[in-house]
């Protein structure tokens, strides 16, 4: 058996309103090519003018990665040709990266382990290229968009260490509200480097990478494929080429693309063009406060502080904006357990019913506790409790209005469920002697007519209560 | 016909646009079999009316400034049809001042190289001497304010690209300090190097333009925070007991042979211009500057340009702006349009830079080219600590002939006729100025000052200006 070592190298789109280093708009379109500017084109003359925007996100998401932080930002020149680069050169970071030996927690089938994270740089994203029998099309729209990559250190050993990590980084993301990290529109992409070693091996295998995988699932499609087929070749006796590959989602194998030995040499070296500043103190604790707890300190308090059960606070943490709302609700006095399996039973039940999600949730945090306060009180059931949450989300109405509206105020006055008893024993005279009889469905029979006559408004407890008091009486 | 040649600037404002405008463009057109100078001639006027000094007053601009709509090579065959779709910001300065642009001038190719000799429409020839070289890079620049044809062009400066060609065509020509004058809209050479700068007949006059073209912009980040006051205003500040120095050793006679008669004249000339410096306040003091940094100056000057070049240049590939080359892939498109776009001298520049910028060169080459490059910056500012300015002659000769032969490991060649450079490693303000002539043909003196101090340098030049009789002076005047 080997061991399996693999490091991760993941792109992200950042969401800024204009790109890295010029003023054109950074947002995705279908259309191409219209939102290009001289610099994105690299025309002869132009400047970078860095973006403050970006480079306080790259910071967030250094910092938000645990990561030490440089005392100024510069930035370098990688060189090469391609169509895909106007300039010539992407304009990145490699002497002083934004962060380096940072950490992420990851869930990996209920156990949660620490990924090392060796840097993250500040970068710019190339033109994106189709590329047809005979001719190629370039969107420049993608150009200059500010990208940045974080790099883990050869510390993951698997598929699903790797997918699980990709999970947690990408709601990182999320959650610092650093980027949308939308994998359907190629906004995270990720590079894997793959080696094996022998159990008791001293020093890394050969490693292969494995280039630009635009999915989670195809990540875990790639490292596996690939564990076998070096397997297979040390299994053979023979060596593992030092190589790019690409992985083929159709045909669910990697291919070769080039060997290291014609690798490029990218001529790294200082861009000129941007003077380094610093990064005061300040400015990194100003940043700092802006992060928000992230997914796994959540998940700790939900457990420790709140009580919640594993599987409750999973299924909270998710999303950072279920979460969010989560808190919201306690902050009005609503005790963290009953928050929580509103949230997870009733909201999420209903988004799910209805096809949406918590970002058009009409329902605020307040409005739902309000409602969970009426069940506090007694004065409402939890069942109409339910359904008032849904038509309230459904109808987009605040559900005490509803409840105005439709008249659903539980009853709690025993002297108003009384006449409504005597009304129903009235209309159905043979209610009292089956009783006496000893048909005890008579009891539920009595509560259900007084529910009709209500509109379901009579408190339900204390409605049963009171018609076998009353049956017994007579 | 009104006599523009010997106008300085503000003669201009009180004329009428329209006719200024036709008159020098006909002036322009019939100096082109002459000199060879302009790469483009306007057809059409543009005029935006200002209260600046600049209202109404024609120039030129080298050809390797953005202007949008109006055909920018960079005299090179690879932009031989490029229209610009944006103005550069100095451009859009001098529009806005109501400056009028005649016409787009030569250079050497990519503005790499300091003879005029290597753009695309062919060699510009000095005013003064038509059968010899104007220098470059800013050649055609040089050459239209020489002959009078305009009386300010903007040029660019990496190495001496304003000074020395402004030295040869016995103009005033002056880069400030790094960051005072946006360089957005200049096509990039060395982009750490590379200044903006112009060239008039009197140190007023460039004064008057850098007045309008420095300041701010958000468009380039090494653009310096405008100082809130005008040149101009300084122009006439007392210089008494102002400090200068000079290289000592690399001035004296004694150390050159004594057959380069040329240049005993302009030391000799030196000499006189320092006694002369003294007499008017200034306190002038020769000193010993390390000669191994000194010589260092032209290898460290084409390691750091060449690889800062190769970079810049890496956007000419035909697929995006620019004549292309046909080819069976991307890749061949762009090597094909390279190929033959670029001349030979280009590509081995590009050839070195890329050698220089290799992963196992690049210790060796290129950061050891920075640490010279700071060495030298460092003492230099050591220097400017007790000295308001560095005075040298601009160049060891006159303007040469197309076949001069010149040792190129000489200190003659290396320090002499190299350390202009020096102005552009420590970003600092630098003007050269007529002050003698040798041979019927015009020697110029440099003045290099401390960083930001660009209003000091003007002031100082201007009064230097003072002691010769060149101000104002055009190709063939007979004051030699």
């Amino acid at each position: 058996m080997y061991k399996v070592v693999i490091g991760l190298e993941v792109h992200c789109e950042l969401k800024t309103n204009s790109k890295n280093f010029s003023s054109s708009k950074n947002e995705y379109t279908e259309t191409p090519n219209i939102y290009v500017n001289e610099v994105d084109l690299g025309m002869p003359g132009i400047l970078p003018v860095t973006n403050a925007f970006s480079v306080k996100q790259a910071l967030k998401t250094a910092l938000a990665l645990k990561c030490e932080i440089p005392d100024s930002v510069v930035f370098d020149r990688k060189n090469y040709y391609y169509a895909d680069l106007p300039k010539g050169f992407q304009i990145t970071q490699t002497r002083k990266p934004m962060g380096r030996n940072g950490y992420i927690n990851i869930f990996v089938k209920d156990e949660i382990k620490k990924i090392d994270i060796e840097q993250i740089h500040l970068e710019e994203d190339t033109a994106s290229m189709v590329h047809h029998s005979n001719y190629s099309l370039i969107d420049y729209n993608r150009a200059g968009v500010p990208l940045i990559e974080v790099v883990t250190k050869p510390c993951i050993s698997n598929a699903d260490e790797a997918f699980g990590f990709l999970e947690a980084l990408r709601n990182l993301f999320l959650y610092t509200e650093v980027s949308e990290a939308r994998l359907d529109r190629g906004e995270m992409r990720c590079d894997v480097n793959i080696s094996l070693m022998k159990e008791e091996a001293k020093e890394f295998g050969t490693k292969v990478e494995i280039k630009n995988i635009g999915s989670f699932l195809n990540v875990k499609n790639a490292i596996e494929y690939e564990i076998n087929r070096q397997t297979e070749v040390l299994e053979s006796g023979d060596k593992v080429i030092q190589e790019t590959r690409r992985f083929d989602e159709r045909e669910m194998k990697t291919f070769s693309m080039r060997s290291k030995v014609d690798s490029v040499d990218y001529k790294y070296f200082v861009e000129p063009n941007l003077p380094p500043f610093n990064l005061s103190k300040e400015y990194i604790s100003i940043v700092k406060e802006e992060i928000p707890l992230l997914q796994d300190e959540r998940y700790s308090k939900y457990i420790n502080e709140y009580q919640l059960s594993e599987t409750d606070a999973k299924t909270l943490i998710k999303d950072r904006k279920l979460s969010d709302y989560f808190e919201e609700v306690i902050n009005y006095d609503i005790k963290p357990i009953d928050a929580s399996i509103w949230m997870v039973t009733v909201i999420l039940g209903t988004l799910n019913k209805l096809s949406l999600d918590i970002n058009n949730l009409f329902l605020s945090p307040k409005m739902l506790s309000d409602v969970i306060k009426m069940i506090y009180k007694d004065e409402l059931s939890n069942s109409k409790a339910k359904s008032l949450i849904y038509d309230a989300i459904k109808e987009e109405k605040d559900p005490i209005s509803l409840i105005k509206e439709m008249g659903i105020t539980q009853i709690n006055d025993n002297s108003l469920i009384e006449n409504y008893i005597e009304e129903a024993l009235i209309e159905n005279v043979n209610a009292i002697s089956d009783y006496k009889n000893g048909k005890d469905y008579v009891v539920n029979f009595i509560v259900g007519q007084v529910m009709k006559k209500t509109k379901g408004q009579a408190n339900p407890v204390s409605t049963a209560n009171l018609v076998k008091e009353i049956l017994n009486r007579k | 016909m009104i006599n523009y040649k010997k106008m300085y600037i503000e003669d201009f404002n009180s004329l009428e646009p329209k006719e200024t405008f036709e008159n020098i463009v006909s002036l322009a057109n019939e100096s082109q079999k002459d000199f060879n100078a302009f790469v483009t001639i306007l057809e059409n006027l543009e005029y935006n009316s200002s209260n600046s000094l600049l209202d109404k007053v024609p120039y030129a601009l080298k050809d390797n400034f953005s202007t949008r709509g109006i055909l920018t090579t960079a005299s090179s065959n690879i932009l031989k049809d490029y229209v610009p779709v944006y103005d550069a910001t100095i451009y859009k300065k001098l529009k806005e001042a109501g400056a009028i642009l005649i016409g787009k001038t030569s250079l050497d190719e990519l503005a790499m190289g300091g003879s005029g000799t290597t753009g695309h429409t062919g060699t510009v020839n000095n005013p003064w001497d038509t059968n010899r070289l104007i220098g470059g890079s800013s050649a055609g620049s040089a050459a239209v304010v020489a002959a009078g044809i305009v009386p300010f062009s903007i040029g660019s400066d990496t190495g001496d690209s304003i000074r020395k060609p402004a030295a040869y065509g016995g103009v005033v020509g002056f880069k400030p300090t790094y960051g005072r004058i946006s360089r957005y809209g200049l096509f990039a050479f060395a982009s750490s190097l590379d200044h903006v700068g112009c060239f008039a007949r009197s140190v007023r006059d460039i004064t008057i333009v850098t007045d309008v073209l420095k300041g701010y912009d958000d468009k380039d980040m090494t653009s310096l925070e405008d100082e809130g006051f005008d040149y101009l205003s300084h122009l006439n500040d007392d210089i008494s007991k102002r400090k200068l120095f000079y290289f000592k050793d690399i001035v004296d006679k004694k150390k050159y042979d004594n057959s380069d008669v040329e240049l005993i004249e302009v030391l000799n000339k030196f000499e006189e211009t320092i006694k002369k410096l003294e007499s008017i306040g200034f306190i002038v003091e020769g000193i010993d500057f390390p000669k191994e940094l000194l010589s260092a100056l032209y290898p460290t000057y084409m390691t750091i340009s060449c690889a800062e070049a190769t970079s810049n240049n890496s956007n000419l590939t035909g697929i995006i702006f620019g004549p292309r080359e046909d080819g069976k892939s991307i890749d061949e498109i762009m090597f094909n349009t390279r190929t033959k776009g670029f001349s030979e001298l280009i590509k081995r520049r590009f050839i070195l830079g890329s050698y220089i910028l290799q992963r196992e060169n690049q210790e060796k080459l290129f950061l050891n080219a920075g640490r010279i490059r700071r060495l030298i910056v460092e003492k230099m500012n050591e220097l400017f600590e007790e000295y308001d300015g560095l005075i040298m002659p601009t160049s060891g000769g006159v303007a040469p002939l197309p076949n001069n032969d010149i040792d190129k490991l000489s200190d003659k060649y290396l320090i002499l006729e190299n350390h202009l450079v020096i102005g552009n490693f420590g970003g600092y303000p630098s003007i050269s100025l007529p002050f003698g002539f040798v041979n019927k043909l015009p020697i110029s003196i440099n003045l290099t000052g401390p960083q930001f101090k660009d209003s000091l340098v003007l002031n100082m030049a201007h009064k230097i200006e003072e002691l010769f009789p060149y101000k104002g002076m055009i190709a063939g005047d007979d004051n030699v």
